[in-house]
C-alpha cells in the first residue's frame, strides 16, 4: 500500500516497547512510596558516580584540566538592560546634575527626615520607627494623628524638612513605606518585608551612637537604580564620621533592596570584624512618582506592573 | 548633521532641552543640541511642524523661546522670544499662513505675525493645559484646562470663542462634576472635538449640534488621562494616562477596544501616524515606543536617556528603505516559481490524478503538500 517516504517520518526512530510505567501510576500509597524512595536512591547513586568519574578525570589530567565551570545563577543570566548607566555619559550626567537631588549633592542642604506611620500604629511599627530614627541622623518621629499627607507636606517644607518617610502598617506589622523628597522631589512607594528589630538580632552590639554612618549602595546599575541610589544617599549627611565606625548598606539584588546597619572594626589591615546593630528590612520599589505625594493625580515615572515583569525571570529594573 | 536629520522620522523633545531625532529604519537616535549650553530652562514643552512639507520643527521651551530647527540642514535656524517663563509653560504651538500661534498656561493665546511685533491676543481663561489647531481649518484653535472647559476660537474673531462647552449635569449626589481638560483633538471630516480629562473621561463635543454638553462620554482607568490621538482611518481614539496605560477606545459606543502594553511611566506625548496604523508614545520612563494599532504589538522601543515631553511624527513612511521594497518583489517571484513547478508535474499525470491534483491546487502551495501530491501520483 502506501509507503511512507523517508522525509515524512515524524515519529521517533526508536521507541521503547513495552512503554515503561511511572511511579505515580501505582495506586497503593505504601508501595508507591517505596518505589519512589528506590527511584530517588538510584538517581542519587548515579549522580555520585558521575561526580566521582569527573573528579577522577580531573585529577588524571592534573594541570591540563579545563577550568571549573561557573554555575549559572539568575544574576549571571541577567538580561542586559539598555538603561544601564554608562559612567561617561554626558547626558545622564547633566540630567543627574540638575535633578531634584542636585541641591543635596551640591551641598546646599542638609538632610532632615520626618518619620511617621499610618494612623494608629501598633507596638512593632512604633519600635521600628524609633530604631530607624536612631539609625538616620537628624530624624524626628511624629505621631500621625490621622492627618492627610497632602496637608502635612507644606508644613514640613516650611519647617525645613528634606524627607518625609511614612511607614505603613497592616495587621500590626510594617509593610509599606512612602519616601517623599521634600521640596518637589520624587516620591517612592516601597513594599517593606522581613523587618527584624534590634532585640531579634543575634550577636548584636550595643546601640548605635549619634555619629553619621557611612553609606554603601550596591548594584544600582540602571537609570532607575541610579535614581533610587541617590534617593537613599540623600537621607544621610554628606560627611560620614569615621570615628563612629558605623555603616548603613543598601544592597540591591534582583530588584529587592536589603538594608543592613553594622559597626565595623579593623583587626588588622586585611581583616574586619562586623557587628550587626539596628533594624534590618527589605524593600521592593512599587512606584516612583514625580513630584510630592499625590497618588491620584501625580505623574508616575515608573510603576511596577507585576504581570509584565513575570514574562522574563532574568530581567530586572533596578 | 544634515544627513542625520534627513533620515529621522520621529522627533522627541526632552526635559533636558535636547531635541532628539529617531530614525526607525536605521534604528538610531540622534541628539540635536549643543552639549555645552544645556540648561533646565530650555526644557522642551511643545513641538510642532513649522510648515506643511514638514521641513521645519518648532521647539517651544520653558524660558519662552521658540526655536526653529530645519530637518534638511540639521541645525537650529531661528530663535524667537515669545513670552517669558513667568507667564507659564507653552501648552500649544501652531502655524497658519506665516503666523505663529502660541498658548501658555496662564491662558494667553498669541498670534505672532511675521515682520510685525504686535500680536493678536486672546485670553483663554486660566490654567490652560492644551491648545490644538484644527488641521482642516487652520484658523480655528481649541483650548482647555483645569476648571476651564473646552473653547474653540476663531483667530479672525478673537473676542469670543465660537464654541464654549458646558459642564455635564450634576452627578447622582447633585454635586458639580469637576472638569479638567488635558488634551483634545479635532476629528477630521466633521466638526466634532474629542477631549480627554484628568478625571479619566473621554468626551466628544459637537459644535454643530444645539447641545453644548458632550455628545459622548467614556471612562477609562482610574488615573488622569494625559494624552490623546486619533488614528488614521477608524472612529477610535488612543489615550494614555499617568500610569503608563495606553488604550484604544471606540468612539461609536465609548468602549475600550484594547490596551497597549509596555509603558512603565506616565505618558507625556502620543501621536498616531497620519496614514499607517502606528502610534508613537513617549513618557517619563525615558523610552520612545512605537506600537502597531492592528495587533497592538510593540514594533520599536528606543531608550533616550532623558525624560521625554513631546513627540512629533513625520508623515513619511517610517520604515521606508530601498532594500525592504526589493525583498518583497523577490518573494513574489519565488512563489510564482513554485506554482510553475507544480503545474509542470501535473501535466505528466493521467486524468484521475489530475482531477484530484486540481482540487488540491486550490490549497496553499507549500513544500509538504508538494510531496503529498507526489505520493498520490506514485499510487
Amino acid at each position: 500500500h502506501l509507503q511512507d517516504p523517508p522525509e515524512h517520518v515524524d515519529a521517533p526512530a526508536e521507541f521503547s516497547f513495552p512503554p515503561t510505567f511511572s511511579v505515580s501510576e501505582i495506586k497503593n500509597k505504601q508501595r508507591r512510596h517505596l518505589m519512589f524512595m528506590k527511584l530517588k536512591q538510584e538517581k542519587r547513586k548515579q549522580k555520585v558516580a558521575i561526580k566521582k568519574k569527573k573528579k577522577k578525570e580531573r585529577d588524571a589530567l592534573g594541570d591540563k584540566a579545563p577550568p571549573k565551570e561557573v554555575p549559572k545563577t539568575i544574576e549571571n543570566q541577567r538580561v542586559y538592560d539598555e538603561t544601564t548607566v554608562n559612567p561617561e555619559d554626558e547626558e545622564v550626567a547633566f540630567d543627574e546634575g540638575t535633578d531634584e537631588f542636585s541641591a543635596y549633592f551640591n551641598r546646599l542642604t542638609n538632610p532632615k527626615v520626618l518619620i511617621t506611620t499610618s494612623d494608629r500604629p501598633r507596638g512593632r511599627t512604633v519600635r521600628f520607627c524609633n530604631q530607624l530614627a536612631t539609625v538616620i541622623p537628624d530624624a524626628h518621629v511624629y505621631y500621625r494623628r490621622g492627618l492627610a499627607l497632602k496637608k502635612v507636606i507644606p508644613q514640613c517644607i516650611a519647617r525645613g524638612f528634606t524627607y518625609l518617610m511614612v511607614i505603613n502598617e497592616d495587621r500590626k506589622v510594617p509593610n509599606g513605606m512612602v519616601l517623599c523628597h521634600l521640596p518637589d522631589g520624587p516620591t517612592a512607594h516601597f513594599k517593606v518585608s522581613s523587618v527584624r528589630l534590634r532585640k531579634e538580632m543575634k550577636r548584636r552590639g550595643k546601640d548605635p551612637t549619634e555619629h553619621s554612618p557611612e553609606v554603601i549602595l550596591n548594584n544600582f546599575t540602571t537609570r532607575l537604580g541610579h535614581s533610587m541610589g541617590r534617593l537613599f544617599a540623600a537621607l544621610f549627611p554628606h560627611d560620614p564620621q569615621f570615628v563612629g565606625r558605623q555603616v548603613a548598606t543598601f544592597h540591591n539584588q534582583r530588584d529587592f533592596i536589603f538594608f543592613r546597619f553594622h559597626r565595623y572594626i579593623f583587626k588588622n589591615e586585611k581583616r574586619v570584624g562586623i557587628q550587626e546593630l539596628g533594624p534590618r528590612f527589605t524593600l521592593k520599589l512599587r512606584s516612583l512618582q514625580k513630584g510630592t505625594f499625590d497618588s491620584k493625580f501625580g505623574e508616575y515615572e515608573w510603576v511596577l506592573k507585576r504581570h509584565e515583569n513575570d514574562v522574563c525571570r532574568r530581567r530586572f529594573n533596578l | 548633521m544634515a544627513d542625520k536629520s534627513q533620515v529621522c522620522s520621529v522627533w522627541v523633545g526632552s526635559e533636558t532641552g535636547i531635541l532628539k531625532g529617531v530614525s526607525l529604519s536605521k534604528k538610531q537616535a540622534f541628539n540635536f543640541c549643543e552639549m555645552s549650553c544645556l540648561s533646565r530652562d530650555q526644557e522642551v514643552c511643545v513641538l510642532g511642524w513649522g510648515d506643511e512639507h514638514e521641513t521645519e520643527v518648532l521647539v517651544g521651551s520653558v524660558n519662552g523661546t521658540v526655536k526653529t530647527f530645519s530637518t534638511e540642514k540639521g541645525i537650529f535656524t531661528e530663535t524667537r522670544q515669545c513670552g517669558e517663563s513667568t507667564q507659564g509653560r507653552f501648552t500649544g504651538i501652531a502655524v497658519t499662513d506665516s503666523a505663529l500661534i502660541t498658548c501658555v498656561e496662564t491662558g494667553l493665546l498669541r498670534v505672532w505675525k511675521e515682520g510685525s511685533t504686535d500680536t493678536v491676543e486672546i485670553n483663554a481663561g486660566t490654567n490652560v493645559c492644551r491648545m490644538r489647531q484644527n488641521p482642516s481649518q487652520r484658523n480655528q484653535v481649541a483650548t482647555g484646562g483645569k476648571e476651564n472647559g473646552l473653547k474653540v476660537w476663531d483667530l479672525e474673531r478673537p473676542e469670543t470663542p465660537i464654541f464654549t462647552s458646558k459642564n455635564v449635569r450634576n452627578d447622582w449626589l447633585d454635586m458639580r462634576v469637576p472638569e479638567w481638560v488635558r488634551d483634545m483633538s479635532f476629528i477630521p471630516d466633521s466638526d466634532k472635538i474629542v477631549t480627554c480629562t484628568g478625571h479619566h473621561q473621554v468626551r466628544v463635543y459637537d459644535p454643530a449640534s444645539p447641545q453644548r454638553r458632550p455628545v459622548l462620554e467614556a471612562h477609562f482607568g482610574e488615573y488622569p488621562l494625559t494624552a490623546l490621538s486619533l488614528p488614521a482611518n477608524q472612529d477610535s481614539v488612543v489615550v494614555g494616562n499617568t500610569h503608563g496605560e495606553l488604550a484604544i477606545l471606540d468612539l461609536r459606543k465609548g468602549l475600550v477596544r484594547g490596551c497597549l502594553k509596555g509603558l512603565a511611566g506616565g505618558v507625556r506625548g502620543l501621536q498616531c501616524h497620519p496614514s499607517l496604523p502606528l502610534v508613537a508614545t513617549c513618557g517619563l520612563d525615558r523610552f520612545l515606543r512605537v506600537h502597531s494599532l492592528e495587533d497592538r504589538s510593540l514594533q520599536h522601543k528606543v531608550y533616550l536617556k532623558s525624560r521625554l515631553n513631546c513627540v512629533l511624527l513625520s508623515s513619511k513612511d517610517l520604515e521606508l528603505s530601498s532594500s525592504a521594497v526589493t525583498g518583497d518583489v523577490e518573494e513574489v517571484k519565488e512563489e510564482g516559481g513554485e506554482v510553475d513547478e507544480v503545474w509542470d508535474t501535473m501535466e505528466m499525470i493521467n486524468d484521475q490524478a489530475k482531477k484530484r491534483a486540481t482540487d488540491e491546487e486550490e490549497a496553499i502551495v507549500t513544500g509538504v503538500e508538494k510531496t503529498m501530491k507526489k505520493r498520490k501520483v506514485v499510487k
